[in-house]
């Protein structure tokens, strides 16, 4: 492939035009018009009062737990998702493939339901609560840890999805090299198998966290809701509705969108830092 | 999506199906949204937009309405109802949600939509009693046997007891529960209500978004030793929910809660309905509107209603919102961004 | 399915074992547990209460509604993902990176202000409100914001899910078939349609559960409207706030079991086709 056909559409397909149309004109539609609709909104309120109503001290905290607890969830599901996909590809035991169309759930069950059913298991009475809070005196609902939960449950399909296809087309001669090489196996995970899970796991990371820094209807049940404890950006947006204060409401909500959106830039960029180790590995 | 919806007009001279080929997306989906009503065909419709602990209540006053309508006018007319919290409703109506009338928890949330020109200025003083047809009040609800002896206000600000109310940021009735605490801390000798609350408030483990939810942490989840709640709610939590496992605690002074209702100007004008939605609020008042909201522990305005069901409800010393300076004042200095709930609310370790 | 045996790449059994256990022990905990306590408040009364409250008018509006509100928006986003995944994956054009990444913006935005941006837009306050009063045309509270804002939440599965595969399968078939004097369509229908059916089917039912399934977004341009303006989520919190607990999660389970019905769809349509040979062909 020249470098000038790189550039630009000189392919030999067809539909170029169309198919470009239609997905800008799908993008601007739903996406952008109105997202500009909401970074536009704010100013109303001038820069300095734009500042002042993202500066305020609880709407900082609420940034921090929700940016926080999101993070740290998508940061837990790495383990837990590469653990599930490692033993859904390369392990075969009775009821696999039901576990396997499972780990979508969080993606379908509806996170109001999923929020109403956490907080009855962890409450203080509830089947996992009522044993941890007597054995250990530990809560967990009404608390950060719950917020915690909730963002595991839904961002843990992101990261197995990412990692179970590569996993899958993992070319397993790099592996029994390694193996012959005299290399551990514990080795040969860390050298080999990781360096090329890596950019798949750090895709997973940026959805799970994406996903989880905007939940709102899982938390909102297991949250407890205090101000500058446990209270998350999104139900901030809605107090600033409930208090008539558009402009507001869309200034945290605007604060949010580049904040994730920085993060996940970031993510790309590590990303694409990783994959020469990868493809080396 | 099979009924077809009279109330909601259809793009003028056209079918609400040829409307997706005719005029485009847009119109598409609102004719469809036209015809995914389910109102009753050729029967007038309401929309009353009201809070949350009125649902009960409205399902029964609605049916009687619409016998007492059907035998007055001789016209079918089917109520639909929303529910939520109060400010939320309230801004719905100003986003646009066609409400032909509101019965909202305050009457701050009916002026913000005044504000907004959807409702005449004056609108408290078109019904009696300031557009309140029946009254409630703030309770204490606690587990059976009180076992931490809570008897008043005093008791909720003491170390170890812990208080589930609503975020007087969200909830209407929250705002009521804190109102209600401030004015008894007023009234004590050297009534310091500031620090009064700031100490009621660290005893708050959650503060849930509704009164609602509220109910169900206490409730179901089995958190805190005491509720503050509408006076109706605390019945109902009591006969739904677990009638033997609580108890009410009427404390010694409390706040008249006085939630209002009103047509919305704007929008009966246009669809039509103001007969029927004047005639709908001013059937609140008769007696049987008044029987069935002291079914659903409401307090009544009619004095022989009143007087019937003396024994239902307690008495007690009751303050006003117009004791308190009315509710923009009562906003600004109490709820407003940085007023006294901000400050105040420093959450316990 | 799983990979052929390759022993020196093989972990020992002690680490498999584990591993699986540690596997099911998350699984357990994070996903059957939430999903049984559902299905156990529903019953907790019998089936009939159970099914009573999904007879009820209002719950069958509600059906009804989020049946229909999924039956828009998914085409939509249908037709949407497929154009940006060919433009994408078969045509080279700068600016292609950024494309990318606004297509899975919304993946970051928090549900509620996915709500809001519509009133921001739609609502009698809103830039195009007034307009839209004048004519008589609702959007919000009304069917077409609560498809908007579902179309907005649902977005990127389809594209997402198409565009890695369609890159990998490369651009030879299709250019070959162009080059043999296929139209546009033709060489889509005959040529990409059967190679991506599958990954198409699966994003559409993902995008599929999580439209029936949405809370927040809908929340906020929902009327609440009792038989008129709620979903299904929407219907299980009023249920849930009027203290008919049986009712609400008897809905829940109803909508789980179609989330579940939806997983069910995609196993069987992995089993039927072997899945990662057509799609990792």
């Amino acid at each position: 492939m020249t470098a000038a056909r790189r550039r630009w559409r000189r392919s030999a397909l067809p539909g170029f035009g169309l198919s470009l149309g239609v997905t800008l004109s799908w993008l601007s539609a739903i996406v952008l018009i109105p997202l500009a609709a909401l970074a536009l909104r704010p100013w109303e309120l001038g820069p300095a009062g734009l500042w002042a109503s993202i500066a305020d001290p609880r709407v900082l905290a609420a940034l921090r737990l929700s940016f926080g607890a999101a993070l740290a969830a998508a940061a837990i599901n790495l383990p837990l998702g590469l653990l599930l996909a490692w033993v859904l590809v390369r392990y075969d035991f009775p009821g696999r493939r039901l576990a396997d169309a499972m780990v979508d759930l969080p993606f379908a069950l509806p996170t109001a339901v999923a929020g109403v059913a956490l907080t009855a298991l962890y409450a203080p009475n509830g089947w996992l609560g009522a044993p941890l809070a007597e054995a250990f005196g530990w809560r967990i609902a009404f608390t950060p840890v719950g917020i915690l939960i909730a963002l595991v449950f839904i961002g843990l399909p992101f990261v197995v999805r990412t990692v179970e296809p590569v996993l899958r087309d993992l070319p397993s001669e790099a592996e029994e090299a390694a193996a012959t090489l005299g290399a551990t196996r514990l080795q040969t995970l860390r050298r080999v198998v990781l360096p090329a899970l890596a950019p798949a796991l750090l895709t997973g990371f940026g959805l799970a966290f994406g996903r989880a820094v905007g939940e709102y209807g899982s938390v909102i049940f297991i949250a407890g809701n205090l101000p500058m404890r446990t209270e998350i950006a999104p139900l901030l947006i809605v107090v600033r509705l409930e208090e008539f204060d558009y402009a507001g409401a869309a200034a945290v909500g605007l604060a949010m969108l580049v904040l994730a959106f920085a993060i996940l830039l970031l993510v790309n960029l590590l990303q694409r830092l990783l994959r020469p180790w990868a493809a080396r590995a | 999506m099979t009924r077809p919806e009279t109330t909601i007009r259809p793009p003028p001279g056209e079918a609400p199906r040829t409307g997706v080929t005719r005029r485009g997306a847009l119109a598409g989906l609102t004719a469809l949204a036209g015809a995914s009503g389910a109102a009753a065909q050729g029967a007038t419709t309401l929309l009353n937009v009201s809070y949350d602990p009125t649902r009960e209540f409205y399902r029964e006053f609605n049916a009687a309405f619409a016998e007492h309508w059907r035998a007055q006018s001789g016209r079918a007319v089917r109520i639909n109802t929303s529910h939520g919290g109060s400010g939320r409703q309230a801004r719905a109506v100003i986003d646009g949600l066609e409400a032909d009338v509101v019965s909202l928890a305050l009457a701050y949330d009916i002026d913000s939509i005044a504000d907004r020109g959807l409702i005449a200025a004056d609108w408290q003083s078109r019904l009696p009693q300031q557009s309140a047809p029946c009254t409630s009040t703030i309770v204490f609800l606690v587990r059976k046997g009180n076992p931490k002896s809570i008897r008043d206000w005093g008791d909720l600000a003491k170390p170890g007891i812990s208080v589930i109310t609503p975020n007087p940021k969200t909830s209407g009735g929250a705002r009521w529960n804190y109102l209600a605490a401030w004015a008894w801390a007023q009234r004590q000798p050297g009534g310091k209500p500031e620090e009064y609350i700031a100490r009621l408030y660290r005893n708050v483990p959650v503060l849930d978004t509704g009164a609602r939810g509220s109910t169900t942490t206490f409730a179901q989840r089995g958190l805190g030793d005491v509720l503050l709640a509408w006076e109706n709610e605390a019945h109902l939590a009591l006969k739904e929910i677990g009638e033997g496992q609580f108890e009410i605690v009427t404390p010694s002074l409390s706040i008249l809660a006085e939630p209002p209702v009103a047509v919305v100007d704007r929008i009966v004008d246009r669809r039509g309905t103001r007969a029927v939605a004047e005639a709908y609020l001013r059937h609140l008042y008769d007696p049987e509107g008044q029987r069935l909201a002291v079914k659903h522990f409401y307090r009544p305005r009619d004095a022989a209603v009143a007087e019937a069901n003396a024994a239902r409800f307690p008495r007690l010393d009751l303050v006003t919102i117009a004791d308190l300076g009315g509710w923009r004042e009562v906003q600004r200095r109490h709820f407003a961004e940085g007023a006294s709930f901000d400050r105040l609310y420093r959450p316990g370790r | 399915m799983t990979a052929v045996p390759r022993p020196a790449a093989e972990d020992a059994a002690w680490a498999r074992l584990a591993a699986i256990g540690a596997a099911i022990l998350v699984f357990g905990l994070l996903f059957l547990l939430p999903l049984l306590a559902v299905f156990v408040e529903a019953l907790r009364r019998g089936l009939d209460p159970a099914l009573a409250a999904i007879a009820d008018p209002d719950s069958l509006a509600a059906i009804r509604l989020t049946l229909l509100v999924a039956a828009i928006s998914v085409p939509v986003n249908m037709l949407g993902g497929v154009a940006a995944a060919w433009c994408i994956a078969k045509f080279d054009f700068p600016g292609k990176r950024l494309l990318t990444t606004l297509i899975e913006l919304p993946f970051a935005v928090s549900p509620v202000i996915s709500g809001l941006v519509w009133v921001l837009l739609f609502g009698a306050q809103g830039w195009f409100g007034p307009w839209l009063q004048e004519h008589g045309l609702r959007i919000v509270f009304a069917l077409p914001g609560m498809v908007l804002a579902t179309v907005f939440v649902t977005f990127p599965y389809v594209a997402r899910t198409l565009i890695p595969l369609m890159q990998d399968q490369g651009r030879e078939e299709e250019e070959a078939a162009a080059t043999l004097g296929a139209s546009g369509f033709q060489t889509f229908r005959r040529v990409t349609l059967p190679n991506i059916r599958w990954a198409l089917l699966s994003g559409v039912l993902l995008c599929n559960a999580r439209a029936m399934g949405e809370f927040g977004a809908v929340s906020v341009v929902s009327g609440h409207v009792r038989g008129q303006t709620n979903t299904m989520p929407l219907h299980i919190e009023i249920l849930y706030n009027e203290y008919q607990f049986v009712g609400a999660f008897a809905v829940a389970a109803l909508l789980a079991l179609l989330a579940l019905l939806t997983l069910g769809a995609k196993l069987l349509l992995e089993r039927l086709t072997g899945r990662r040979a057509a799609v990792h062909a």
